[in-house]
């Protein structure tokens, strides 16, 4: 504070109230720092040596050259990004919509409208490994209630969902967007409830049809929740890793199951780790995010200030 | 310690204040919680108690081990506190485990994979250890228990024979005839698929990936030798040798019999196929027999060595993982984990052990075998002939090169197998990163 502020203004702040307001934010700070600034840094850092994970003094130098190896021979490196990149359409363009268009059905005061909400929404109370337990009854070769359906259906073949390299990312999408829905729904659902009915009255006085209303009118009026859900689906999709995970029975990337995140716990977790090769993956995953994040950040706040 | 003052200071508004703070005082509590307890000697100093890190998580395991060390803990009057983690979970987190304050004596497996760890200096040397048991043991079982250094790191327990496995009754009633040579073992894979059943039980689904493991290296031991399939996995030999490429051609032969769908079944599931007779063999370990409820069952349950491929290697490479002990590089008790270790070492050990999980093989010579099954009884003339035993792919080589290249690399091309070379390019423009000169 300077010294010009005026004598007769009491200070706005005690001496107990800075040593709260220090106290609370020096805390969550240094946790900050130390827990999520210190590690990626640590990771940039790491991303140019090739260590073991065990004796500092092993640390060695060699620049540039896990990236070159990444880049250029690193078998699983771009069918990952695919994946990934995969991953991310997907969810965007069918739960999230999906998870939309339910929202605005069920808000229409339609009989049993709790029970299907439950209904949908169930799966994200579910852990995450849960949910892969479940899919992966349903995917059994043998003994699988997909598999049932269909051979009752009469082809007789079985179908390799989770081994079958052209298959498995596939099924893991729909068993991800699955949890997905519900997840999207009942954001939707919370800022379907907070819109204003008067603004659909006058839409429906003005003549608009429910397509209408609902892509002129509040689809635009209800930004804030779309934007949240734009995050949301961005960030689950860069972090997609536990239903990969469990569904490919916990042993990190599988043919036709690679991701970004995958490789990167494949390389540093393990029996001879490469801490260095992961690190520099791991650099590679948070440039990714980086980029999209920020993107996505210019854009929003750049229209909130005009 | 700032929390508790912040109530006065702040009077107005005491309420949420207080309870911000209250929260903010118990996540910094929660910050510093793990340095603190990571600073304080637990259990472990007990001069009283070994602690034991074990791998044993299934059932059958669990109990043989807890069998093995109350007898021990009555022996002795010390105290074994056992901390048992799921099998592929004590793997996979094994570096760190060892690195942080792992258990005094801990489960592992001999090999390269031991010795690995041994040359990390994460674990301690056993010569004295040895100079009580080592009468005990062979000499082939001796030189799987010492590191590079030629000092002792392991104490074995068990081993068990991969072998290709059948049920008698299916064999009689179908008029089958056990192979000898590869052409009649695909003669009767084909004969088998013809019958309507799937010539060989396959699972590698989900974490099982390393089941295929098993075909690969008998089919480089048959072709190649012991001695190439090892030069091979130490990462010496490039996997685009000629010879590695004849391997691949050989499973390719091999490929239209497995079991369809492989990819997404558990071993456990591919074993059940055998057992409900569906499917007609099955290229697995020992450890099969840990499916088996039915005694029944276990007594129709046999095997034969993988056939002969070429002449010169004959069948006289087995593969027998070994599994057993290795001490902590600081352990709390040393003493107490010594004796620990004589006791695993020792033949009372075994037949414990073995009595509770009878789909093992003691490696101590002199433990009992009179209570063998028939099965584990031919495993062990098995092993006893061989003039060769390699562990398992994942044991004879770096882990991670295996689990991170070539598992991914090769059951990719199980899914598509037509072009085994490109699979082996992959795999050998990896090598240099595991294996340095």
């Amino acid at each position: 504070m300077s010294s010009a502020t005026p004598r007769t203004r009491p200070r706005r702040l005690g001496p107990g109230d800075r040593i709260f307001l220090t106290v609370i934010i020096g805390i969550p700070l240094a946790a900050l720092l130390f827990f999520v600034w210190l590690p990626a840094l640590a990771s940039l850092g790491l991303s140019f040596t090739t260590w073991d994970g065990i004796e500092l003094a092993d640390i060695h130098w060699i620049g540039l050259d896990n990236y070159k190896e990444i880049f250029t021979n690193y078998p699983p490196f771009w069918p990952a990004v695919r994946h990934n990149v995969i991953w991310l359409l997907f969810t965007a363009l069918l739960p999230t919509p999906f998870g939309i268009f339910l929202a605005y059905q069920l808000d229409r005061k339609i009989r049993f409208t709790r029970i299907y909400q439950t209904a949908i929404f169930l799966p994200m109370v579910l852990s995450l490994a849960v949910v892969g337990f479940i899919w992966e009854i349903i995917y059994n070769p043998d003994t699988g209630l997909l598999n049932g359906i269909l051979n009752a259906a009469g082809s007789g073949h079985h179908i390799d969902w989770l081994g079958n390299p052209d298959l498995n990312l596939w099924a893991v999408l729909i068993a991800s967007g699955w949890r997905h829905t519900g997840y999207i729904m009942i954001l939707y659902l919370a800022g379907l409830k907070g819109f204003d009915p008067a603004l659909k009255e006058a839409a429906a006085l003005d003549g608009a049809n429910g397509r209408q209303t609902f892509l002129r009118v509040v689809f635009p009026a209800l930004k804030p929740v779309n934007i949240i859900i734009l995050v949301v689906t961005v960030m689950e999709s860069l972090r997609a890793f536990d239903i990969v995970y469990v569904l490919g029975g916990g042993v990190g990337s599988k043919p036709g199951m690679e991701l970004l995140s995958l490789l990167i716990t494949d390389n540093i977790i393990g029996e001879s780790s490469h801490i260095g090769y992961g690190s520099a993956l791991a650099v590679v995953l948070l440039l990714v995010s980086l980029a999209a994040i920020g993107t996505f950040l210019v854009q929003t706040f750049r229209k909130e200030d005009q | 310690m700032t929390q508790q003052s912040r109530h006065h200071l702040a009077a107005r508004g005491p309420g949420r204040r207080g309870v911000v703070g209250g929260l903010f005082g118990l996540g910094a509590a929660a910050l510093g919680a793990p340095v603190l307890s990571a600073c304080g000697s637990g259990a472990g100093a007990d001069p009283k108690t070994v602690t034991f890190g074990s791998n044993g998580a299934d059932a059958t395991p669990k109990k043989a081990y807890a069998a093995v060390t109350e007898a021990f803990a009555k022996d002795s009057g010390l105290k074994v506190k056992t901390n048992t983690v799921d099998h592929d979970t004590f793997q996979k987190s094994i570096s760190t485990y060892l690195q942080g304050t792992p258990d005094d004596v801990f489960t592992w497996f001999a090999g390269y994979r031991m010795q690995y760890f041994a040359k990390k200096q994460l674990c301690s040397p056993l010569d004295d250890v040895w100079d009580k048991i080592g009468a005990g043991f062979s000499d082939a079982t001796k030189q799987l228990s010492r590191g590079e250094d030629g000092k002792y790191y392991f104490v074995p327990l068990y081993n068990y024979p991969w072998a290709v496995f059948y049920r008698k009754s299916l064999f009689k009633e179908r008029g089958y005839q056990v192979p000898q040579k590869w052409g009649e073992f695909i003669a009767l894979a084909k004969r088998m698929k013809k019958d309507g059943l799937a010539p060989i039980a396959s699972g590698y689904g989900g974490g099982d990936s390393w089941s295929i493991l098993g075909a690969f290296d008998y089919l480089d031991l048959r072709a190649n030798g012991y001695d190439f399939h090892m030069s091979l996995m130490r990462g010496k030999v490039s996997w685009t040798d000629k010879r590695t490429v004849a391997v691949l051609d050989l499973w390719r032969e091999l490929t239209p019999y497995y079991q369809p769908s492989a990819g997404g079944r558990s071993w456990q599931d591919a074993a059940q196929s055998l057992l409900d007779k569906k499917s007609g063999m099955a290229v697995i370990g020992l450890f099969l027999g840990q499916q088996i409820t039915d005694e029944k069952i276990r007594a129709d349950i046999d095997f034969f060595p993988f056939p002969e491929i070429d002449a010169t290697h004959g069948q006289d490479a087995v593969e027998a993982p070994t599994d057993g002990f290795m001490l902590s590089r600081r352990p709390k008790n040393e003493d107490g984990a010594k004796k620990l270790l004589e006791f695993l070492g020792g033949a009372q050990a075994e037949e414990l052990y073995m009595g509770v999980d009878p789909s093992n093989l003691a490696v101590n010579e002199q433990a009992k075998t009179d209570s063998y099954n028939a099965l584990q009884k031919k495993s062990a003339d098995l092993i006893a002939s061989a003039k060769h035993i390699s562990q398992f792919a994942d044991r004879d080589s770096d882990p991670g090169f295996i689990s991170t290249v070539v598992l991914p690399g090769l059951t990719e091309w199980l899914g598509h197998p037509d072009d085994g070379s490109g699979t082996l390019k992959k795999i050998e423009s990896q090598r240099s990163r595991f294996f340095t000169a």
